[in-house]
């Protein structure tokens, strides 16, 4: 994305920001509270009004095109709430991830229970009986169901114990490895910018830093504002 | 014994009549809260037009010289189907999709539902005039007696065709509601959008779809309750009003947006409307016999006036709000 401005209709919260993500890579973008790291995300999947600047996937502009759209182009959202059918079962959950696909929804399944393991004991749960990380799990599933070419994560690790932050982040390299790439908004900067093949600081809704995640963890000053100690 | 006869006619058979019009409004209903997220006023009417609809055709069919062994309202029954469904996503396009597309708050819609059953009223009256009407005015109604094997019961239980055709339908009907709604994508779709729109929207789902299906089954199904509950009675041009508020009772008690849910409601207000404007006395008068030496046994005990019955289900509606506002199966609260 091109210097995107974008924002709730009112006043501008993104001013100027650009990002990029090749394939298959993770972009980690991180910052402080308010600086627009959720409404990015937002922005890319046509859930905000972009003012000025534009969004390519792929080599299409993308700019403002409508949710469903994006998910048969081949790009999937994560919100950070009130992200799964809390009345649906897991099953069912990742069913209708798989809504606008005609074939292969089980053999996708399948997949997913792989690499969540702890869903295939799940499956027939409502999805709002079960805890905060396998909630995410089955969040995660259900946007890789269509087994898009980039997925948006917004703060997957948000209200998670550190254990299940550790499985979060290995689970994302996982998929990485299946050829999909990330871009993940979070809070927790230390440890996802260690994972970031692309690191971005936004600060006030523009870019502040831009660099490999591990050199953005090395770099004294970066450390010093935002990454606390 | 001939009490319990009594008793069978009049409350478990009416009962369940009564009750299975209003699950089939109430489903509806629900169907549209959840999803629409409004309180639709104009369903009563939705019901009164299917069964306009349905004499219309029947009469042409009485005309064309078709007949069959069931009644020929009941023939005509998926031609008002298909009408209402029509006619209920016409509404929805011309009235209630231009001012979601504004993003108006839920009471404007419903606001907007009152305007449509104005209109529908005034449309109706229009065409068919303010006479209540007669399915069975060329051919006669069946009626089925079942003569009990006991001594004592010297009367029947009686059931008319059209009454059994219509918990035949009502039974059939939730069994295809459910399955479409347990095992179909389309069906999953509805619920998922039920429970989290912005989500359904973010997944992919075709909400237009999901919408249109909505109106579709809420419009077949009140279609179907109200040709029916005319065919066992008759189709006053009012017939909207008096379903309005038991039907919303209905949807309330089983949870709003919980399509069990009002079925369930369905059958409870028709039930308890019925147990109310029954006359208990009646069973008291085989024990007059045993008691008449030591005191009079009242001839008549009834809890509601059968002209006051619209007072059970406001009653019903009130209790619900006060005390278990979510309903039995814990539907949303708006």
């Amino acid at each position: 994305m091109n210097a995107v401005h974008a924002g709730y209709g009112g006043a501008d919260i993104l001013n100027g920001v650009d990002l990029a993500v090749g394939k298959p890579e993770v972009a980690v973008i991180v910052g402080p509270n308010g600086a627009g790291k959720s409404t990015l995300l937002k922005a890319i999947f046509g859930l905000l009004v972009v003012n000025r600047g534009s969004v390519d996937f792929d080599g299409t502009d993308i700019t403002n095109a409508a949710p469903q759209k994006l998910v048969t182009a081949g790009m999937s959202f994560v919100p950070q709430e009130r992200n799964v059918f809390e009345t649906l079962t897991v099953e069912e959950n990742l069913e209708m991830g798989a809504f606008t696909r005609r074939d292969g929804v089980n053999a996708q399944i399948e997949k997913i229970y792989e690499l969540f393991s702890p869903l295939r004991d799940k499956r027939r749960q409502p999805a709002g009986e079960l805890s905060g990380g396998q909630r995410q799990m089955v969040a995660m599933g259900r946007a890789l169901m269509i087994e898009p070419k980039l997925l948006l994560l917004d703060e997957p690790t948000a209200g998670l114990s550190p254990k299940f932050m550790g499985d979060i982040f290995s689970q994302i390299i996982a998929i990485t490895k299946i050829g999909v790439s990330v871009i993940m908004v979070e809070q927790n900067a230390k440890q996802a910018l260690r994972i970031a093949d692309r690191g971005y600081v936004l600060v006030a809704g523009t870019n502040r830093y831009t660099d490999t995640g591990p050199n953005l963890l090395a770099d004294p000053e970066v450390a010093k504002s935002f990454l606390g100690d | 014994m001939n009490e319990l006869v009594f008793f069978v006619n009049k409350v478990l058979i009416a009962g369940s009549i009564i009750g299975s019009i209003y699950a089939l409004g109430a489903v509806g209903v629900t169907l549209v809260f959840g999803i629409l997220r409004f309180a639709h006023f104009a369903h009563g009417d939705l019901m009164t037009v299917g069964a306009f609809a349905a004499l219309v055709t029947a009469a042409l069919f009485q005309q064309l010289g078709i007949t069959a062994s069931v009644p020929t309202g009941f023939m005509a029954l998926p031609v008002a189907m298909i009408f209402t469904a029509a006619l209920a996503i016409g509404l929805d396009r011309t009235f209630y999709r231009p001012l979601r597309a504004n993003n108006v708050a839920p009471v404007v819609l419903v606001m907007a539902s009152i305007g449509v059953t104005l209109m529908l009223q005034g449309v109706v009256r229009l065409f068919a005039g303010t006479a209540t009407r007669n399915f069975f005015t060329v051919e006669d109604k069946d009626i089925y007696t079942v003569a009990l094997p006991f001594e004592l019961a010297q009367k029947k239980i009686v059931i008319t065709e059209p009454q059994v055709l219509l918990i035949v339908f009502t039974v059939i009907a939730v069994l295809c509601l459910h399955f479409f709604l347990s095992r179909s994508r389309l069906g999953k779709a509805m619920r998922a959008m039920s429970d989290n729109p912005d989500l359904a929207r973010i997944s992919g789902i075709n909400t237009e779809l999901v919408v249109w299906t909505t109106w579709i089954i809420a419009g077949m199904l009140a279609a179907a309750g109200g040709t029916l509950l005319s065919l066992d009675v008759t189709l006053k041009p009012d017939l909207s009003f008096s379903l309005l508020l038991p039907i919303f009772a209905a949807t309330i008690v089983g949870g709003i947006g919980q399509p069990y849910g009002a079925i369930a409601g369905g059958l409870m207000v028709g039930f308890v409307e019925t147990l109310s404007v029954f006359n208990w006395a009646v069973l008291l008068r085989p024990f007059r016999s045993l008691t008449a030496e030591l005191f009079e046994l009242p001839t008549r005990v009834v809890f509601v006036p059968t002209e006051y019955k619209i007072v059970v289900p406001f009653f019903i509606l009130v209790a619900v709000l006060i005390w278990r506002p979510t309903g039995i199966f814990k539907g949303r609260l708006f």
